[in-house]
């Protein structure tokens, strides 16, 4: 059919020329061929059902899962590949944060059969039965899949995630050069994209959402205690140092698990507690 | 009911009452003329959906005391003048009030 529309418009513009008539035999004999293909690619059609978390507070009732089913061999590989199609084609009133597509923004991190992850690095599972795909647990729903970070983020914003200097640079208006040993004890926790896939899986972070802070915050805590540039390592070590805000982390390890950039925000929270005075 | 003549609040009553006196207390700190319009839509938001909410839909009521608190802490901000509300017409729906923060 678009074919034909492209060709309509084609004849239009060029009502008698050869290449016109070339195109037009091309295309019809690549019709033929389709026509052809399609009882096949029919029977390779792999139906999959995806039940989805839905609750909208415009029309106040209880959260549902509602089973929506695509055809795979039509679709992305990825389970965020799903959620758009779902979204183009049958229920436009689904609602997810999405946005690179590539695991670097951390925007669709949700919960995908029982698993937290980031849909756009999540294949579809390829077993024939339903997968389920709910919000992030634990955390309050805004709209179907959307969650409110605030609390996630309001705790990242505790630890002062900035570099905090008591003299001036060496050079004056110049950056403050690192070491290559100094640089690589970043790895590890520099690419966090604090997509909370770590903080909502921690069975602890679940039941102190308001008062531990969470495996991302700690993780992003130890970044800037090992930073050799920052020089407030032992205020940030004090200000953590609470039965609450850090101890809570009793190396469950859900958060290594969890963690879609293969990060292991256990070993970061060990580091802190390491450096920590011992009583 | 009780003995006395005090009426009793559930927690989540206390809650949305607190909530609506934080916005009151945010608007003192607003400009006069602000002050008042704040104070119509604030209650004018609070008196619908009082009206239009189930009270056992505590999931809801959870939802709405979260978007206030949020909203609240928005309009504490000193940077904040005022708040101005857009008062939408259906043809399905009777009408539909969405307020929105002023910087």
């Amino acid at each position: 059919m678009a074919a034909m529309g492209l060709l309509k418009r084609a004849a239009q513009r060029v009502p008698s020329s050869p290449a016109f008539k070339l195109s037009f035999i091309r295309a019809h004999a690549s019709e033929a061929q389709a026509q052809q293909v399609e009882p096949k690619a029919r029977d390779t059609t792999s139906l999959k059902t995806f039940q989805i978390y839905r609750w909208n507070p415009e029309n106040p009732s209880k959260p549902e899962l509602k089973d929506y089913q695509i055809n795979l061999k039509e679709c992305g590989p990825m389970v965020l590949d799903a959620l758009i199609k779902i979204k183009n084609e049958i229920d436009p009133t689904l609602t997810f944060r999405r946005s690179c597509r590539e695991g670097i923004c951390g925007s669709c991190a949700m919960n995908i059969d029982g698993c937290n992850g980031l849909a756009c690095l999540t294949k579809i599972p390829s077993a024939s039965t339903a997968s389920t795909i709910t919000p992030l647990p634990h955390m309050f729903v805004i709209k179907d899949l959307v969650v409110d970070m605030t609390n996630f983020y309001n705790q990242y914003k505790s630890i002062e995630p900035w570099l905090k200097r008591k003299n001036p640079p060496p050079v004056p208006g110049k950056e403050i050069l690192q070491s290559k040993k100094d640089r690589e004890k970043l790895d590890g926790m520099y690419e966090c994209i604090l997509c909370a896939c770590c903080s909502t899986s921690c069975p602890s972070y679940w039941w102190n959402p308001e008062s531990y802070l969470g495996p991302a915050a700690l993780l992003h805590a130890n970044r800037w205690i090992s930073d050799s540039r920052d020089e407030y390592t032992k205020e940030r070590l004090d200000a953590i140092n609470d039965e609450f805000k850090l101890y809570r982390c009793h190396t469950i390890l859900n958060c290594a698990r969890a963690c879609p950039k293969g990060l292991n925000p256990g070993k970061q929270i060990s580091h802190i507690k390491s450096l920590q005075p011992k009583a | 009911m009780g003995s006395s003549n005090v009426k009793r609040f559930s927690g989540m009553q206390k809650q949305v009452l607190s909530l609506f006196r934080g916005f009151l207390r945010a608007a003192r700190s607003k400009s006069e003329e602000e002050r008042r319009k704040i104070e119509s839509i604030v209650s004018q938001e609070f008196r619908r959906n009082a009206k239009s909410v189930d009270r056992k839909n505590f999931l809801y009521i959870e939802y709405l005391l979260r978007r206030g608190n949020k909203q609240l802490e928005q309009l504490r901000n000193p940077g904040i003048t005022g708040l101005s509300s857009l008062q939408l017409h259906f043809s399905k729906t009777d009408s539909n009030a969405h307020s929105s923060i002023k910087g």
